[in-house]
C-alpha cells in the first residue's frame, strides 16, 4: 500500500478492482464502510464475478477476466480526452513534460526494439532525451509530441469505450458510468483510491496492469495524498514482511538485487545499482545502494567482511536466470534437482497445474516439509491417482509452530511491522521455524567443518551473534535486521552521533566504509536504542486522518504515506486543506514523516519522488519488460484474438514452458473463461482442517452463470466437471445470477468461477483448483496465470 | 447490569424490583453486511454450541438452510432482482427478542422461557418439557427443537455477556460497523440517521424494521429497501399467531371463566341442594 488501511477511510470514491476486499480483507474493509457511512464515498466494484464487494458497492460492471488492462486503458483514454487530469500535479509531479528519444515507436502490439529471436526488448529507444549533462530535456507545456504526456495521449486514444466494450465485455453504458464516477477525482478537493490484489497480480501481464493504475492515480493526482494511492491488499498476515526481507528469488532485503553473473566483484554490481539523476532536481536516494548494501554485507558476514575482501561480496550466490519458482518446479519436473526443504508453502495446492507440481516432487530424492498440518505437499505421494509405490522421495514432515505459538512482528499491507507475543505453546514436538532452521544450519556447518568441501565460507563465516544460537530469540534477529553501529559513528563536524555497538535510528546513518550493519535498510529504526518500536501503541493521532504516529511503526522511516510531497502544491500548502498529510510552515515540512528532504523549501523544487532518478512519478516507465506503456493484451489461454492487434494477441513476452506436461488449450476445444478465487470462510489451504470453517463452506463448487446452466442442462446442486487443457476437477454446481453473459467482439463468451480451498488433506476435501489453471507467468515477476484461462464444463 | 426477570412463562409476573433497567437492543444495519459470517462463528465459539458432524452443501453461500438446535445465527444469502439491477443481500438472522414474544406467551411450562428487564427473551432449558408450543408460538420461525436432548433453543442476545457489561459475541467479531449494540433509544437514533443517510443516498425506500406487530423487538434493522423485508428472509408483518393469542388471550379469560362458572355452580347447589345423599338400599 502506497497509504495505509484507516487511510481508505479519507477517500471519496474507492475503486475496488483486481481485488474482492469484502471477501478476502473483511476487517479492513470496515474503513470502506466508514468512509462511504461518513464522508458520503462512492464504491466501484469491477470484477469478474458479482461478489460480497459488489453487493455492498455503488456501482458494479462486470469484465472478462484478464481484461484489465483495456478497461483501465479506458478509463486513461476518459481522463485524458475529457480533460480530467490535475494538470498542474502532472506537470509538477510526473514525467509528462519529459521528451522520449525519437526512435520510440508502437506499432501492432509492439513497441520498438523487439527482437523476435530473443523474445525481448532492445530498451534502448525507451529512454529520455537528454542534454549534455545527462539530464533530460522537458517540455512543462507538455505540448511537444515527443513528451511522454503526449506518448500517453496518443497510446490510450485507441482505448475508446466502444473497444473497452468489446474487449472486456461490459456494456457502454456501464463503462462510462463507472469512468464518470473514478475519473472524477482528478480536482484538488477529491481525492480516489484504487484497492487491488491478486486479481491483479495473477496474470501473464500482471505488472503491467498495476502500471495502468500508477499511471491513472497520477493523472488524477492521487498519488501521495490522504484518501489516495494505489492500495495492494495483501493475503497472508505477513506477505508484506516476505516481500520485504527477500522472499523473492532475484531480491535481498529491502529490494536490493541479487548479483547476476556479470556482477562479477563488487564494484561492478554497485556502479550498476547506482542510478544517476536525471533532472537536478532529483533526490535519487537509491544513489545510496553502496551504502545499503555494504551494511547487508556486514550484517551478514559480521567481522568476515571488510574493504580488502568486498565485503565477502563473493559469498553471495549469482544467478544467470530467473529462478522462481514455477521455474524450479520445472527444473525439478526435468529431474535437475536432488531435494527441498518447503516452509511456509503447499506448492501442490498453490499450484499452476498440481498435476506437473505432484509429478516434479515425485522426481525428488528427498523432500523437507515444515508445517503445522499434514499438507497436500506434505503427504503428494499418496494423491488421488498416485500409487505410493512408484514414489522414491522420501518425505520428512517436521511439525512447525503456527503463528500464535511464537513471537515477532507481521508487516500488514500498510508497512506497518507489528510485534506480537506468543499466545501458547507449540503443541508436541512442533517447534518455531527460527529454532528448525538453526538445527539445520548447525548441522551443515558441523558437516563442512568435518568434511570440508566446496567453498564452505559462505556457510562457516556466515554472522551467527545469536545469544542462544540453536534457537535465536526474534528479538535479536529484529535488532540485527535494524542494524547497529559497528564502529563509532560521526556526523561532518566530527562529533560521535552513535557509539560503536548502538542501535541504529535511520537509514539515513548507514555507511558504505563497513562501519555500519543492517540487515534490511527500509526497517532501519524499528528497533533502536530507544527499543523496539514496533511494541508501541500509542493512540495519538494528531493528523486527525488516522495516521496514529506512535503505534507501532512503518517502513520508511515510520511514514504512514508515500510520496506524500505530493499531497502538497508547489508552495507547499496541502491541496487539500482538510486533508494534510504534510505542509511547509515556513521552516520545515511538518505532519506525517514527510517524503522529501525535511528542510528543502517549496522554492527549491526538489523532485517529489525522491526515490527515482526522475525525480518524478512515471507516466511512463522503461523498466519493465514488455513495454513503457501498458498495454493490453489476451492472457495465454483466450476465447478471442486480440482485437488491438490480432497477430500479437498474448503478452509476447509471457513465460510458458515446454515439458510434455505444460499443455495449453484453445478456444474450440475449451471455451469457457475460468477463474480463480478465495472466499472469506477459508483461509488459502489451511483452514479445510479446522471444524468451524468446515461447517462455514463444506464442499468444492463450481460458481455457473444461470444462462449456461440452462445451455447445459445443469441445475443448482447438480454434479458438474471442468476440464482444462492440463486437468479436470469435479464438483457441485452453484447456478447464480452473480455472473452473466458478456459480448466480447461480438461473440458470446460465459465465464465461471472456482473457489481454491479444497484439497485431498483436511476435514474436509475436494477437488484442487489449481489442477486446470496454466503454467504460464509474468515476464517481470513470474507469477502464474491463476485468473483468466479456458475451460470446458460438462454435467456428469 | 444485572438481569431482572420481568417475565415468566406459565407463571404470575414477579414483582418488579425498583431499578430502572435499560432496554437492551442490537442493531443490524444491513447496508453494510458483507456476509462474512464472523457473527456465525462468534456465536458458536462463544456458546460452544456442537459443530455439526456432517457438512451439507447447500447450493449458495449461506452456510445452512435455516437456524438450527446448534446454529443460532445464521446470515441468510439472497439473490434480487430490483428495478432491474442484481442485488445480492445478505442479513444476519437470529432471535429478534420481541418485547411481546409469542414464545413466553405459548409456553405452558413454568419458567422455561423467561424474559428480562432488559428486552432479552432466554430460555431455561431445564424447565423446557419439549412441548414445541415456541416455535408454534414464533412469528419469525426461530426456536428450535434438538432432536437428542428434546429441548428448544435459540440466541440468548448473550445474556450471560450482557449480565457482566459485555457486548453479545457477534457484535464483538463484526468488521464492519455492521452489528452495533446498545439501548433501544440509541440505537433507534442510529438506525433512522442511517435510514436517512441512505434515502439521501437513493434508497428512498430505506427503513428500520422494529415490527410493531410483537410491540417491536430488541434486535432491529436497517433496510435499504424497507418496503420488502422478504428481501432480508424477514417476515412482513410478523404478530403473536392469532392461536396463541386466543389460547393465551380471551380462551385463557373463557376457561378460566368456565373452571370458575363450574366451582360457582357447585358451590351454589351445595348450597341449594346440599351433599349428596345416597339413601341406603337394603
Amino acid at each position: 500500500m502506497t497509504n495505509g488501511w484507516i487511510d481508505i477511510g479519507n477517500s471519496d470514491v474507492i475503486l475496488a478492482m483486481g481485488g474482492n476486499p469484502a471477501e478476502n480483507h473483511p476487517c479492513g474493509f470496515k474503513w470502506v464502510m466508514e468512509a462511504r457511512k461518513n464522508r458520503g464515498a462512492r464504491l466501484v466494484c469491477v470484477d469478474p464475478r458479482f461478489n460480497r464487494t459488489a453487493a455492498v458497492s455503488d456501482c458494479f460492471v462486470q469484465i472478462r477476466a484478464g481484461t484489465d488492462i483495456a478497461f483501465l486503458g479506458g478509463l486513461i483514454n476518459y481522463t485524458l480526452s475529457h480533460g480530467l487530469y490535475h494538470e498542474e500535479y502532472v506537470r509538477l509531479f510526473t514525467n509528462g513534460p519529459f521528451l522520449v528519444k525519437e526512435g520510440f515507436s508502437f506499432k501492432d502490439g509492439l513497441f520498438s526494439g523487439y527482437n523476435p529471436i530473443t523474445n525481448t526488448y532492445d530498451k534502448t529507444s525507451w529512454q529520455y532525451e537528454q542534454d549534455a549533462r545527462g539530464y533530460v530535456k522537458q517540455d512543462t507545456t507538455m505540448q511537444d509530441p515527443g513528451c511522454v504526456f503526449q506518448l500517453l495521449k496518443r497510446h490510450y486514444e485507441r482505448y475508446t469505450p466502444e473497444v473497452v466494450s468489446q474487449i472486456t465485455g461490459a456494456s457502454v453504458k456501464d463503462f462510462l458510468k463507472t469512468a464518470e464516477i473514478v475519473c472524477s477525482t482528478g480536482t484538488p478537493d477529491k481525492a480516489g483510491t484504487i484497492m487491488y490484489a491478486l486479481g491483479w497480480t495473477h496474470h501473464s501481464f500482471a505488472v503491467q496492469i498495476i502500471r495502468a493504475a500508477a499511471i491513472l492515480q497520477l493523472l488524477l493526482g492521487n498519488i501521495g495524498r490522504p484518501g489516495g494511492g494505489l492500495n495492494a491488499l495483501r493475503g497472508h498476515s505477513n506477505i508484506q514482511g516476505g516481500t520485504d526481507h527477500g522472499m523473492a528469488y532475484d531480491k535481498l532485503p529491502g529490494y536490493l538485487k541479487i548479483p547476476p553473473v556479470s556482477h562479477q566483484d563488487l564494484k561492478d554490481h554497485l556502479r550498476e545499482n547506482t542510478p544517476r539523476a536525471l533532472t537536478p532536481t532529483s533526490m535519487n536516494y537509491w544513489e545510496n545502494y553502496p551504502e545499503f548494501f555494504v551494511s547487508f554485507l556486514k550484517c551478514m558476514f559480521g567481522s568476515h567482511a571488510n574493504k580488502e575482501n568486498d565485503f565477502c561480496y563473493h559469498y553471495l550466490p549469482k544467478i544467470e536466470r530467473d529462478y522462481s519458482w514455477v521455474n524450479l518446479f520445472d527444473d525439478m519436473y526435468q529431474g535437475k534437482l536432488e531435494g527441498m526443504l518447503c516452509f511456509g508453502m503447499n506448492p501442490v495446492a498453490n499450484g499452476p497445474h498440481s498435476n506437473k507440481m505432484i509429478a516434479a516432487l515425485s522426481r525428488l530424492k528427498w523432500l523437507v516439509v515444515a508445517e503445522c498440518f499434514e499438507t497436500e505437499t506434505a503427504q503428494f505421494w499418496k494423491a488421488p491417482g498416485i500409487d505410493p509405490t512408484t514414489v522414491n522421495t522420501e518425505v520428512f514432515l517436521l511439525p512447525a509452530a503456527n503463528f500464535a505459538e511464537k513471537d515477532g512482528s507481521f508487516t500488514n499491507s500498510a508497512r506497518w511491522a507489528q510485534w506480537k507475543w506468543k499466545a501458547l505453546d507449540p503443541p508436541g514436538e512442533a517447534r518455531a521455524d527460527q529454532e528448525i532452521l538453526s538445527s539445520i544450519f548447525q548441522r551443515v556447518c558441523k558437516l563442512y567443518q568435518q568434511g570440508g568441501g566446496t567453498l564452505p565460507e559462505p556457510i562457516l563465516h556466515l554472522n551467527w551473534p545469536y545469544s542462544n544460537p540453536a534457537n535465536p530469540s526474534l528479538e535479536e534477529i529484529a535488532k540485527e535486521i535494524n542494524g547497529r553501529a559497528v564502529a563509532d559513528l560521526k556526523d561532518e563536524k566530527g562529533e560521535v552521533i552513535l557509539k560503536k555497538g548502538q542501535q541504529l535510528s535511520s537509514f539515513a546513518q548507514l555507511r558504505d566504509d563497513g562501519s555500519t550493519a543492517c540487515g534490511n535498510w527500509i526497517y532501519c529504526g524499528s528497533f533502536t536504542e530507544e527499543g523496539n518500536m514496533m511494541m508501541r501503541r500509542g493512540l495519538r493521532d494528531p493528523s486527525g486522518l488516522g495516521m496514529f504516529p506512535g503505534w507501532t511503526w512503518s517502513w520508511p522511516a515510520n511514514r504512514r504515506i508515500m510520496y506524500n510531497r505530493a499531497s502538497c502544491d508547489a508552495q507547499g500548502r496541502p491541496w487539500d486543506p482538510t486533508r494534510a498529510a504534510i505542509q511547509w510552515d515556513g521552516e520545515k515540512w511538518v505532519g506525517d514523516t514527510p517524503d522529501y528532504r525535511p528542510e528543502s523549501p517549496p522554492e527549491a523544487g526538489l523532485g517529489a519522488f525522491l526515490m527515482l532518478p526522475e525525480g518524478v512519478g512515471k507516466l511512463f516507465a522503461p523498466d519493465f519488460a514488455e513495454g513503457p506503456f501498458p498495454e493490453h493484451y489476451e492472457p495465454v489461454e483466450s476465447p478471442v484474438k486480440n482485437i488491438l492487434h490480432p497477430m500479437v494477441s498474448p503478452n509476447p513476452l509471457a513465460k510458458t514452458f515446454k515439458s510434455d506436461m505444460d499443455r495449453y488449450g484453445s478456444p474450440e476445444e475449451y471455451p469457457v473463461v475460468c477463474t480463480t478465487y478465495r472466499l472469506t470462510e477459508h483461509f488459502h489451504y489451511w483452514t479445510k482442517h479446522i471444524t468451524v470453517n468446515s461447517e462455514l463452506q463444506p464442499e468444492f463448487f463450481v460458481e455457473i452463470p444461470e444462462g449456461l446452466a440452462e445451455e447445459l442442462g445443469i441445475k443448482n446442486q447438480q454434479m458438474v466437471r471442468v476440464t482444462s487443457a492440463r486437468g479436470s476437477v469435479q464438483g457441485k454446481a452453484l447456478v447464480t445470477r452473480r455472473i452473466r453473459p458478456m459480448a466480447v467482439d461480438g461473440r458470446r463468451v460465459w465465464q465461471i468461477g472456482i473457489p481454491i480451498h479444497w484439497g485431498f488433506a483436511g476435514r474436509v476435501t475436494g477437488p484442487l483448483a489449481n489442477l486446470l489453471t496454466p503454467t504460464a507467468l509474468d515476464p517481470n515477476c513470474s507469477t502464474p496465470e491463476y485468473k483468466g484461462f479456458l475451460v470446458k464444463v460438462e454435467r456428469v | 447490569m444485572p438481569l431482572e426477570l420481568k417475565a415468566l412463562s406459565a407463571t404470575n409476573y414477579p414483582t418488579r424490583g425498583i431499578r430502572e433497567t435499560p432496554r437492551v437492543c442490537k442493531l443490524i444495519d444491513v447496508s453494510t453486511c458483507i456476509g462474512c459470517k464472523a457473527c456465525e462463528v462468534a456465536c458458536q465459539e462463544w456458546n460452544d454450541t456442537p459443530v455439526a458432524e456432517t457438512y451439507p452443501y447447500t447450493g449458495s453461500y449461506q452456510t445452512m438452510p435455516d437456524l438450527a438446535h446448534n446454529f443460532w445465527n445464521l446470515i441468510k444469502f439472497r439473490e434480487a432482482e430490483r428495478d432491474g439491477n442484481l442485488h445480492w443481500t445478505m442479513a444476519k438472522y437470529q432471535c429478534m427478542h420481541c418485547e411481546d414474544p409469542g414464545c413466553l406467551r405459548a409456553c405452558p411450562a413454568p419458567g422455561a422461557i423467561v424474559q428480562y428487564t432488559n428486552g432479552i427473551v432466554d430460555f431455561v432449558q431445564e424447565n423446557c418439557i419439549g412441548c414445541q408450543f415456541c416455535i408454534m408460538g414464533c412469528p419469525f420461525n426461530v426456536p428450535k427443537l434438538s432432536p437428542r436432548s428434546q429441548k428448544v433453543y435459540k440466541c440468548t442476545l448473550c445474556s450471560d455477556r450482557v449480565a457482566v457489561g459485555l457486548e453479545p459475541a457477534c457484535i464483538k467479531a463484526c468488521p464492519t460497523g455492521c452489528l452495533q449494540f446498545g439501548t433501544k433509544r440509541q440505537m433507534l437514533e442510529r438506525a433512522l440517521k442511517r435510514v436517512k443517510q441512505l434515502r439521501a443516498q437513493g434508497f428512498s425506500q430505506a427503513s428500520v424494521y422494529n415490527p410493531p406487530g410483537v410491540s417491536g423487538t430488541h434486535a432491529i434493522y436497517v433496510l435499504p429497501f424497507g418496503n420488502r423485508p422478504e428481501d432480508y428472509g424477514l417476515p412482513r408483518d410478523p404478530s403473536v399467531p392469532w392461536v396463541v393469542s386466543l389460547w393465551k388471550g380471551p380462551m385463557k379469560t373463557v376457561g378460566s371463566a368456565l373452571l370458575l362458572g363450574g366451582v360457582l355452580a357447585a358451590g351454589l347447589h351445595y348450597l341449594k341442594f346440599g351433599p349428596q345423599r345416597v339413601e341406603r338400599k337394603d
